[in-house]
């Protein structure tokens, strides 16, 4: 057992690669947040904030499920099986968002 | 029996001939990675019901500063969200809310840092960022308490609110919010504001526990002993999709 922690111990800059990823994410991720904020109090309420808000969401959802989740680097088999189900998921959030502009017609306009 | 045996190495593995990992991804890694599109799908729900409630009902039309909390129509979040702890009756839109989806943040960063010190068998490293990712669910947990707690017991003046009781209209001061009144807007925002962030705190608390679990495992040396830290990147798997949730609860439930 310690000849396998000496073994791993032996390079003290393994992994900093690796590191210096992780806080650059750390920092996108951050900046992203910060601008959410002042996009929240600037820009007028309509649907180019809204798209903007979900551009910037689908952005931070890359970052933390590619680098943080590390499915960036993993095989393309298990990226799609992941990302195809996604895909649907969207459809059906759309979907349902238009279905509930109907009821919202049917009742109030 | 022994004529059987194959000596690892001899014969060159092909794809049919097992022992070989599908998408080159362990057993667990590979199972946590399906738990959690299935999981996926169980928010996604809550937040497909979220937009189709909203969409079905009257939007807030005139400017922000004339806003006020009715039933009549769905309320703005960031007139919602605005009460930050020990800053009692002062104004702060959305800053609490920023603080807490910072802590989360914070918290996926030191998560993988654990991650990586494990590949290294670096146990010093993995106990230590374990611990910051331990008191980053803590401290989330804390606020989201008190988030609850503000929301609940509602502002200091409540809302006025035309409300159907014993079969007639009446005019009802309301304060805070539960499953059947709410001071912010209609029931139904309540309900979605409990359910969606009740869900996700669920998985805050149950992710705590996982990490407590592993690092109680690390410090012991358990995983020196296995010679693998592989379980820190599997229940780092689960913090990270938690964290993921509240990015899109915080856009969609706090944002738009």
């Amino acid at each position: 057992m310690s000849e396998v922690h000496h073994v791993h111990n032996q390079d003290p800059n393994a992994g900093a690669e690796q590191r210096k990823a992780i806080w650059k994410t750390f920092w996108i991720l951050l900046v992203l947040t910060a601008l959410e904020f002042i996009i929240a109090f600037t820009v007028p309420p309509g649907t180019l904030k809204v798209s903007v808000f979900i551009v910037m969401t689908i952005v931070k959802a890359f970052y933390i499920v590619g680098e943080f989740m590390h499915l960036k680097h993993e095989t393309k088999s298990l990226i799609w099986s992941i990302l195809v189900p996604i895909i649907f998921v969207a459809w059906l959030i759309l979907a349902l968002m238009l279905e509930g502009n109907a009821i919202f017609e049917a009742i109030f306009d | 029996m022994a004529a059987n045996v194959t000596t690892p190495g001899a014969i060159e593995p092909k794809m049919w001939m097992g022992g070989i990992e599908p998408m080159k991804a362990s057993y667990g890694k590979l199972m946590m990675w399906f738990f959690l599109i299935s999981d996926t799908f169980t928010f996604s729900a809550l937040l497909v019901a979220y937009g189709t409630a909203r969409f079905s009902f009257p939007a807030f039309a005139g400017k922000a500063a004339d806003f006020s909390f009715s039933n009549m129509y769905w309320p703005i979040p960031e007139k919602v969200y605005e009460a930050v702890p020990f800053l009692h009756g002062i104004s702060l839109p959305l800053v609490f809310v920023g603080i807490m989806t910072f802590i989360l943040i914070a918290s996926s960063v030191t998560m993988v840092l654990a991650v990586e010190a494990g590949h290294r068998m670096d146990r010093a490293n993995v106990e230590k960022y374990m611990l910051w990712t331990i008191l980053g669910g803590f401290t989330f947990l804390g606020c989201q308490a008190w988030e609850w707690a503000h929301f609940i017991h509602g502002t200091d003046a409540g809302s006025v609110m035309k409300v159907i009781e014993n079969g007639a209209w009446a005019e009802k001061t309301i304060f805070g919010a539960n499953l059947t009144e709410n001071q912010y807007g209609p029931p139904a925002f309540a309900d979605f504001f409990f359910f969606i962030t009740g869900f996700h705190g669920t998985h805050v608390f149950s992710g705590v526990i996982l990490n407590i679990l592993i690092f109680f495992r690390s410090a012991t040396g358990f995983y020196d002993k296995r010679g693998s830290y592989e379980m820190v990147e599997k229940v780092g798997l689960y913090w990270h999709f938690v964290d993921l949730v509240w990015v899109f609860v915080f856009t969609f439930f706090y944002l738009v």
